[in-house]
């Protein structure tokens, strides 16, 4: 019983947090920065942040992960990080030598009143970037949202410091990726060439952090959205935000800046929200959908219904983060599932109006929190209230499972013991195929261990 | 091969031993250069790790979330009881919190938990921020035990004020503070502390378990499985036995000055060191020689057992050579020897933390032609790694995945080690976990060490 200290009657808390179903923004605008090719992402504030963003980021993927820190000191707090930051973009360009350096701030540098802007502008004026190489910057205060929120706001910083527009429209269009695996990047840039609709997809760390053993260390590998990309995203046709929490900054950046128009859409996981995909990129390409993907589709559907009889009224609870969660809560309603708790340490209203629409007709009941106080401790006191069959979330849902004896399923950011995220998508259709088989597993291995011997069947 | 450089700046903290070379010190205790990749953490992580092992004590995290996330549960620090340490409190600091002060919602949260899990202690870690705003820190804890009784410890770990080491120093002065608030009843005159061992893996009951073999009395364990009551009343052993240089010799220092208790430092890596940390308490207590006795019987013992046993080890790794890149010099020297005693050689041999004594052993100990770093960065140990041709690395995290690129063995010496390597026992587990790894079969369809088969 490691969370016997979890309670079960509910009290209100005044601002504690207890097992944090988030963190904080540095990470995400590092995780961000690694899907733009040739970048080293690098933490302005003290060593410890990027060392902790560096280790987390390893555990997930088993994948080396490379970024710079401006190594604060108590001098630099006292007088300002601009002289540690110039440092540290003269060093990064002459040692380390990408294409881009991608810098966002911390709380420390956040508190202290740097001004990103204005010190890599200032880079810049003094001849420290190299002609043809970048600086650009994210604003990521720890204090502010959680790690979606850094994504989001780095991959707007992209958008934004990048595209340019020269007034000749490309026969393109943008997919913003919300904070997703390298694996639903690939399958995303898949899914685009089967429908025969050219994208740009940024950012995308698929070849970055799912890379293949060479006998080298590549510091710079071979993925990522190229400097030419993200330049012209000013000229597609429109952008598509998957995710309207950690993609849509992006788009709106883009528009404001080139007129490029843009629709957010849920991240395209389970039935519906692929479908909802699939027609506006096809829209947005001028094509029709072909076989392939309508057979896809059938495949997923064929599956549900043959198992349908299993997931039935099965309850679930669901933490993590909140662009993830909108579908999977509307895929679990299309599997007849009930999803009864969610639970996301990421603020914002959008997501509770997303959840409103999705759950108000279907599942009026369930009890659903994010921002200040949803944390797994809260989720862990509704289980007990209210006991699941099926529990999905990161790494660290592990001891819950694990206390209340319920199935587990990981799922989102970190997870630090199993591996596959990296390698099986679980968006599109076939991500939706890993999904029902990873729910079905686990439901049914459950059913064989608790099953009476009379009762232990061998075809289900 | 490319031709990878050196940081400029970094000149100083890199050395090869050569022949005829004139012995320049290396340069380290520096703070890591602005835009380096370096491995190194905080202030912050050196007191989280020092203290975490605390397993009644509440541990609270003053100020935004990342602090508390990415220190929850990730160093394998075993306790036989209570777990409260294994869970994650942050008081979340949020804006309004960082312009109006977060005092108020350090003292709520404090009340709740205490109220709510009764603790033996508590810590309260400061971080950044909270060095910036201004909390007073020291007066929330006061006040706090004054109206719940209980010693409320505040932990001056602000990630900017130093490196890893003044974190360390951080939670050995909250750590002080307790050493000598409880009774030292019943205390016998052959007793030690034992400092600077975390039970990773149960490591501090293997090492206990030996000490108590020989008839001493082990007051209390710094921190590993550690317990309130019992850091309260280390002032009443005799000796301290310090592991871990890095993080525990100013507690050591400290307790000399304050309570006479002398110290000795130790190394619980590899036959060598393992006996000697065995022998060097025996020697301090030569009033019993029946303890010395129990010691050679213990060593004895245990060595008739895990030499033959690390015979097939050594046949196959004779001549392979091997990278060191660990946060502690102490345990580099150990290391060395370690590896040593199964035929392999140390090419690469660096530290996060080391300083100028430990540097200068270090040369001394090396072998002709190896590198000696500190604060090290990937792009070096790349580059050394595949220069010095090293079949294998001993490294943390961060390490792990650059190793596996490389198409050579990985060795985890740092938190994520999942069997004890401590100990006889552990020497064995540390042979078969580097004859698993740098003998895998897998390495027969990778391109290794640069892709140069």
């Amino acid at each position: 019983m490691l969370l016997r200290h979890t309670t079960k009657e509910v009290k209100v808390r005044e601002g504690l947090t207890i097992n944090p179903a988030k963190t904080c923004q540095p990470i995400g605008a590092m995780y961000a920065a690694l899907g733009i090719h040739g970048c080293l992402p690098h933490s302005h504030g003290s060593q410890g942040c990027c060392s902790y963003h560096r280790s987390t980021l390893t555990r997930h993927y088993k994948e080396p992960v490379m970024a710079a820190t401006s190594s604060f000191t108590e001098g630099a707090s006292v007088f300002g990080g601009q002289a540690n930051l110039l440092a540290a973009i003269e060093t990064i360009f002459a040692v380390y030598d990408p294409e881009i350096i991608a810098v966002h701030s911390t709380c420390l540098s956040e508190t202290i009143g740097d001004d990103l802007q204005q010190i890599t502008r200032k880079a810049k004026d003094d001849g420290k970037v190299p002609e043809g190489k970048h600086v650009i910057f994210a604003s990521t205060p720890s204090f502010i949202g959680s790690h979606v929120t850094g994504y989001a706001n780095m991959v707007a910083g992209i958008a934004e410091q990048f595209s340019v527009s020269t007034g000749e429209k490309k026969d393109q269009v943008n997919i913003v990726a919300g904070w997703m695996e390298p694996s639903d990047m690939r399958e995303i840039k898949r899914l685009s060439a089967e429908l025969g609709v050219k994208i740009v997809l940024f950012p995308d760390t698929s070849d970055v952090l799912d890379a293949p053993m060479t006998g080298k260390h590549e510091f710079y590998p071979k993925g990522g959205t190229t400097v030419t990309e993200l330049q012209s995203t000013g000229d597609s046709k429109c952008s598509l935000a998957l995710g309207c929490i950690s993609a849509e900054p992006a788009a709106i950046a883009l528009e404001k800046k080139c007129k490029v128009p843009f629709e957010t859409l849920d991240m395209p996981i389970g039935i519906s929200a692929t479908d909802r995909f699939i027609m506006a990129l096809s829209q947005a390409g001028g094509v029709s959908v072909p076989d392939t993907i309508t057979a896809d589709r059938g495949r997923l559907v064929d599956v549900i219904a043959d198992m349908e009889q299993y997931f039935y009224g099965k309850k679930v609870a669901l933490f993590g983060d909140p662009d993830q969660l909108i579908p999977l809560t509307e895929f679990l309603l299309d599997l007849n599932m009930k999803p009864i708790h969610i639970v996301s340490g990421t603020p914002g209203l959008r997501f509770e109006k997303r959840m409103q629409q999705i759950l108000a007709e279907r599942s009026p009941e369930t009890n659903f929190k994010n921002g200040i106080g949803a944390d797994m401790f809260l989720l862990h006191q509704w289980m007990k209230n209210e006991p699941v069959d099926l529990l999905i979330g990161n790494t660290y849902g592990k001891y819950m499972a694990r206390d209340e004896d319920v199935p587990f399923i990981r799922y989102g950011f970190p997870i630090l013991d199993r591996i596959g995220h990296s390698f099986f998508p679980s968006v599109g259709y076939s991500g939706g195929l890993r999904l029902v088989e990873k729910i079905l597993t686990a439901i049914l291995d459950r059913q064989d261990r608790d099953a009476l011997e009379e009762k232990f069947e061998l075809v289900m | 091969m490319e031709q990878i450089t050196i940081l400029e700046g970094r000149q100083k903290q890199v050395f090869e031993k050569k022949k005829g070379m004139e012995q320049v010190d290396i340069s380290c205790d520096t703070s890591s250069l602005s835009g380096s990749v370096s491995q190194r953490a905080c202030v912050f992580c050196g007191s989280r790790v020092v203290l975490y092992p605390v397993a009644d004590a509440l541990h609270l995290v003053h100020g935004p979330i990342g602090c508390a996330a990415y220190t929850w549960d990730i160093r394998g620090a075993v306790s036989s009881g209570p777990e409260l340490h294994r869970l994650s409190f942050s008081t979340d600091l949020q804006e309004m919190d960082v312009i109006y002060g977060g005092e108020k919602k350090l003292y709520h949260s404090l009340i709740e938990l205490i109220e709510q899990y009764k603790p033996k202690a508590a810590f309260i870690y400061s971080t950044c921020i909270v060095g910036l705003i201004g909390d007073d820190i020291e007066a929330v804890c006061k006040k706090v035990a004054k109206e719940t009784g209980i010693p409320v410890l505040p932990v001056h770990s602000e990630g900017f004020k130093g490196t890893k080491k003044d974190g360390y120093k951080a939670a050995c002065f909250a750590l002080m503070k307790l050493i000598g608030t409880g009774s030292t009843e019943a205390i016998t005159k052959h007793s030690i502390n034992i400092l600077g061992e975390f039970n990773l893996a149960g490591e501090a009951w293997i090492i206990r378990e030996y000490y108590e073999k020989m008839g001493i009395e082990v007051v209390s364990t710094l921190t590993g499985d550690g317990r309130i009551d019992a850091v309260r009343r280390a002032h009443g052993a005799s000796l301290n036995v310090v592991q871990c240089s890095g993080s525990m010799t100013w507690l050591a220092k400290e307790m000399e000055a304050k309570y006479g208790i002398p110290y000795i430092r130790v190394s619980y890596f590899g036959i060598e060191d393992m006996s000697k940390s065995l022998y060097d308490v025996a020697l301090h207590f030569a009033d019993r020689p029946e303890i010395m006795e129990a010691a050679k019987q213990v060593v004895s013992e245990e060595v008739k057992k895990l030499y033959p046993q690390l015979q097939k080890f050594k046949k196959a790794l004779t001549g392979k050579k091997a990278a060191i890149y660990v946060g502690g010099a102490f345990k580099t020297f150990s290391l060395i020897k370690a590896l040593r005693s199964v035929g392999m050689s140390v090419v690469l041999a660096g530290s996060q933390t080391g300083n100028k004594d430990d540097y200068a052993r270090l040369k001394e100990m090396c072998d002709e032609g190896t590198v000696i770093v500190d604060d090290s960065n990937p792009v070096e140990l790349s580059k050394f790694i595949l220069e010095k041709e090293a079949d294998l690395l001993i490294g943390g995290v961060k390490e792990r995945p650059i190793a596996f690129k490389l198409g050579i063995g990985f060795c985890d010496h740092n938190h994520e080690r999942k069997i004890p390597l401590a100990g006889f026992i552990g020497m064995y587990n540390f042979a078969l976990e580097v004859y698993q790894s740098v003998m895998s079969p897998v390495w027969q369809f990778a391109p290794r060490k640069g892709g140069q088969q």
